[in-house]
């Protein structure tokens, strides 16, 4: 059984980790966790984030949360926001889609295009799909 | 919502958009007096008298975005449901106390899912302190979020690492105190 003085191991690994967070070239990925993210299940594509940047041993990542994103039809929504970017808005994300996220966008730089919020026109579109026809 | 702990996560959002510091996360299950009580209390901006009245009615909400709210209406409905009740309680300034009752055994009541997720995400937040506590019949855990950050001497707890271990941490206690009934 788990005791909270393992915490102690934790601590002497993560203090150089902790230190190198604090620099600027930090990306944040932010999940909306208002009452329709929830209930569309936000909670689990948020741990798989977490599961995801520790299995790749990702540090120079925050994954944070936030309330409404005001896109209620389009959530879970996860935005990623690289330093010196523009910020990248996911919708209608699950664990496997979002674990996918962390490998492609956050670790090696490319945008998941195909699961992007597409705004045509300033109307949102959440179907790729349409946007193509 | 399937589980109530998915219920706590949106009424914890609440206390954190009230710009809550400390928040306060009690559960007791009592098999033999077939009782299930949550109890939110946070010490955020609190909720005026006249918003208070209706404030399990959905039309009430301080959101611009849509003109519903749901959080508190949607956990009330579930407890009205189990036969129990859901209550809030607020003093502007002061902070909030959401108490929701279930019979423990009722076929309608959630499971409680998986809390120890809702407990993490919360700890995302590395400005917010948790003190969670959860008795089952004559056991008890508590995790507080200040003795874990006292102990990793560090307010920054918010990282994968070790939100994961926090994790697993309360899952193995929950079922350490319920006898494996989690
Ligand atoms: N803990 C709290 N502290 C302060 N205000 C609260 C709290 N909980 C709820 N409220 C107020 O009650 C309203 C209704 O809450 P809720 O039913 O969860 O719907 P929503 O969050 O979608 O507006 C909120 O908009 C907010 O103004
Ligand atoms: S109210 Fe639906 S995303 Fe905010
Ligand atoms: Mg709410």
């Amino acid at each position: 059984m788990k005791t909270i003085q393992e915490l102690e191991e934790i601590r002497k690994r993560t203090l150089d980790k902790v230190n190198q967070r604090k620099d600027r070239t930090t990306t944040r990925i932010v999940v909306g966790m208002a009452t329709c993210g929830i209930a569309a299940g936000a909670r689990p594509v948020l741990l798989a984030i977490m599961e995801e940047v520790e299995k790749l041993g990702l540090t120079d990542v925050v994954v944070a949360q936030t309330g409404c994103i005001g896109l209620c039809k389009m959530e879970p929504i996860v935005e990623v926001i690289k330093p010196g970017e523009e910020k990248v808005t996911y919708v209608k994300m699950d664990a496997e889609k979002a674990r996918r996220i962390v490998r492609e966008h956050v670790k090696d730089g490319n945008v998941v295009e195909e699961y992007t919020m597409h705004v045509i026109q300033g109307k949102i579109l959440n179907d790729y799909k349409v946007e193509k026809e | 919502m399937r589980e109530l702990s998915l219920h706590i996560m949106d009424i914890i959002e609440n206390s954190i958009s009230a710009d809550a510091t400390l928040i306060e996360l009690f559960i007791e299950e009592n098999t033999l007096k077939n009782t299930f009580t949550i109890k939110i209390k946070d010490n955020g901006k609190g909720i005026d008298e006249e918003m208070l009245k209706n404030i399990t009615d959905p039309f009430v909400t301080s959101r611009t975005t849509r003109r519903v709210g749901l959080g508190l209406s949607l956990f009330e409905s579930t407890c009205l449901r189990c036969n129990g009740s859901l209550k809030v309680y607020s003093k502007v300034n002061v902070g909030t106390e959401v108490v929701a009752t279930m019979e423990h055994e009722n076929i309608d009541r959630p499971p409680l899912g998986k809390i120890e997720e809702t407990v993490v995400t919360v700890l995302l937040n590395p400005s917010i302190d948790l003190v969670y506590e959860h008795i089952y019949n004559d056991k008890k855990f508590v995790l507080d979020s200040r003795e874990i950050k006292r102990i990793l001497g560090s307010d920054e707890i918010n990282t994968p690492e070790v939100l994961l271990w926090i994790k697993d941490f309360i899952k193995e206690n929950l079922k350490e105190i319920s006898g494996g009934a989690f």
